[in-house]
């Protein structure tokens, strides 16, 4: 039987350092509801959405207070929007409908945000995709919980450089169009490279052709509780570091897996995927930059950062493999620099840039997250930018990801606010040095030679 | 036998757990195993229930024994066995 000591292991875990199953994610194909006419696709997609998630926030906050831990997030991801769309819209117009509908779908069943608006590039656009692509700036304007993500990008693909190129420029407009609200549109649109089907996180998820009719992937965190754990272990050699990180993971992804099955079980939809990634949140103490000041660097970016990081992600890993036998989606450590107080304040003491934040993301597992940069950045520098990211991705055979927001109106030395989860962030310097001629090259970046495995 | 746990941590005093075990008793509940301790001053104390012939689901069980919790300027917790079993047994 549990003794005390364990018990109290338990519950000082969530009640002191954050510990928290971030989201139950359902995910739900639309395949099934493609139409050549737009409004019955609309129709087919709320009727879909709206049945199979109707018990999923209720179903979620009876778990939490039967189990005593906390459920951030409920939230729906669903086939890529690109596809389903594709033989019913004509104009990049056509696809906001669609946009809207989501949102409309999101809102019935009250999760706070659905992700799925996106497309799939890795190698090429295809007419309906250029046009969902175009049509992103006005659908996160004018909705309120849908969430966009374009692949641009694969080790077994290579890199759409042409989506980039047009990216750049939609990244400026998304901003441009929600500038009222501090440019927060494009909190809401992820570029991957190497994105997985069943990633439950916002803004990223979406649910992949790959994946049955409906699913419930559940994402774990807890950047707290590893830094608690740490804190009791200072000065100890890496072996001991190492196994103290391991054992948390397995303890928080545990967690998780109990919540994933038992979600899985009451809705009646099959469990998918635990992803038990280290994501933090502005509340102090729950910051993965924390964790590295811990292992023993001054600031999330002083020199021996990304050994650092790379060891947690690592470790992160093998803890949470052994705790669920269906680990997927990002599994690891994200390292946004809005939503972690401790990468806002090695910003502000000038220990972190985009250039070693870019040098973080090789060994990190996603990419340049939550980035505030001048408004006034160019297109081709926010280009240039997105394929360093996903250069790196595709060669590194692993996900990685931008999300910046240039914020109109504001430079280096403003700060901006965009609340709740999102946090708040300083304005960072991006490089003055342009790169317009290798973005308006036309074409693709071929595969890499480790890709040729067949 | 799902069985429910529910901790108490706070400062020391007269009847924390004559308060909770009446509560517990007036709605069903039956304690199979009680332990506690004071770790820095701190009471703590663990209790395994059966809630079978409980009269309280347990959501609600949660919300009403926290009240009772923070008028005695303590902390209750409600939890299901199985969320402790997943993290500390393989």
């Amino acid at each position: 039987m549990i003794n005390i000591l364990e018990a109290k292991e338990t519950v000082d875990m969530i009640a002191r350092e954050n510990l928290d199953v971030r989201t139950i994610t359902m995910g739900i194909s639309l395949l099934d509801c493609i139409d050549s006419d737009l409004d019955r696709l609309c129709s087919n997609i709320y009727d879909k959405i709206t049945s199979r998630a109707a018990d999923l926030v209720r179903t979620g906050e009876e778990i939490s207070k039967e189990y005593g831990i906390p459920i951030v997030h409920k939230r729906i991801s669903v086939t890529p929007i690109g596809l389903v769309g594709a033989s019913a819209c004509r104009t990049p117009e056509d696809f906001v409908k669609i946009a809207e509908t989501l949102d409309r779908a999101a809102k019935t069943v009250g999760v706070n945000f659905l992700g799925g608006f996106s497309a799939i590039v890795s190698k090429g656009m295809t007419p309906a995709e250029e046009n969902l692509i175009r049509s992103i700036p006005r659908a996160l304007a004018e909705t309120e919980f849908v969430c966009s993500s374009v692949n641009v990008g694969s080790t077994k693909t290579g890199i759409d450089m042409d989506a980039i190129r047009l990216l750049g420029d939609i990244i400026l407009q998304t901003a441009e169009l929600t500038k009222e609200q501090d440019s927060l549109g494009c909190a809401k649109l992820v570029v991957f490279c190497n994105a997985p089907d069943d990633n439950p996180f916002m803004a990223g998820a979406f649910h992949g052709v790959t994946e049955g009719d409906t699913v419930i992937n559940v994402g774990v965190s807890g950047p707290g509780v590893v830094k608690t754990a740490l804190q009791a272990v200072r000065g100890e050699s890496f072996e001991v570091l190492c196994e103290t990180i391991k054992k948390t993971a397995f303890k928080v992804t545990r967690v998780g897996q109990l919540v994933a099955r038992e979600a899985s079980q009451r809705l009646g939809v099959p469990f998918g995927i635990v992803d038990l990634s280290l994501a933090p949140t502005p509340a102090i103490g729950d910051s993965v930059a924390d964790i590295l000041q811990e292992i023993g660097v001054d600031y999330a970016g002083a020199p021996g950062t990304t050994a650092a990081l790379a060891l947690l992600n690592d470790q992160v890993k093998k803890g949470g493999v052994m705790a669920s036998s269906y680990v997927g989606g990002l599994s690891g450590a994200f390292i946004p620099v809005s939503e972690d107080q401790g990468m806002i304040d090695a910003v502000n003491a000038g220990a972190l840039s985009v250039e070693k934040l870019e040098a973080m993301t090789c060994v990190c597992s996603v990419g340049l997250d939550m980035i505030a940069v001048p408004g006034d950045t160019r297109a081709s520098t926010i280009s240039g930018i997105i394929a360093d990211e996903m250069a790196i991705g595709m060669v590194n055979q692993k996900t990685t990801a931008v999300r910046l927001i240039p914020v109109i109106g504001k430079g280096v030395g403003d700060t901006v606010e965009f609340g709740g989860l999102l946090g708040y962030a300083p304005i960072m310097p991006v490089s003055r040095f342009g790169c317009e001629r290798l973005i308006s090259r036309k074409g693709r970046i071929p595969a890499p030679i480790h890709s040729f495995k067949n | 036998m799902q069985k429910v746990i529910i901790t108490v941590v706070g400062k020391d005093t007269v009847g924390i757990i004559a308060k909770v075990c009446t509560y517990l008793a007036d709605h069903g509940i039956n304690i199979l195993d009680i332990s506690q301790t004071i770790v820095g001053g701190y009471f703590n104390m663990m209790m395994v229930t059966d809630p079978e012939k409980s009269t309280t689901p347990t959501g609600q069980m949660a919300d009403e024994l926290s009240r009772l919790g923070s008028e005695m300027g303590l902390s209750i917790r409600v939890m299901n066995e199985d969320i402790f079993n997943a993290m500390h047994r393989i």
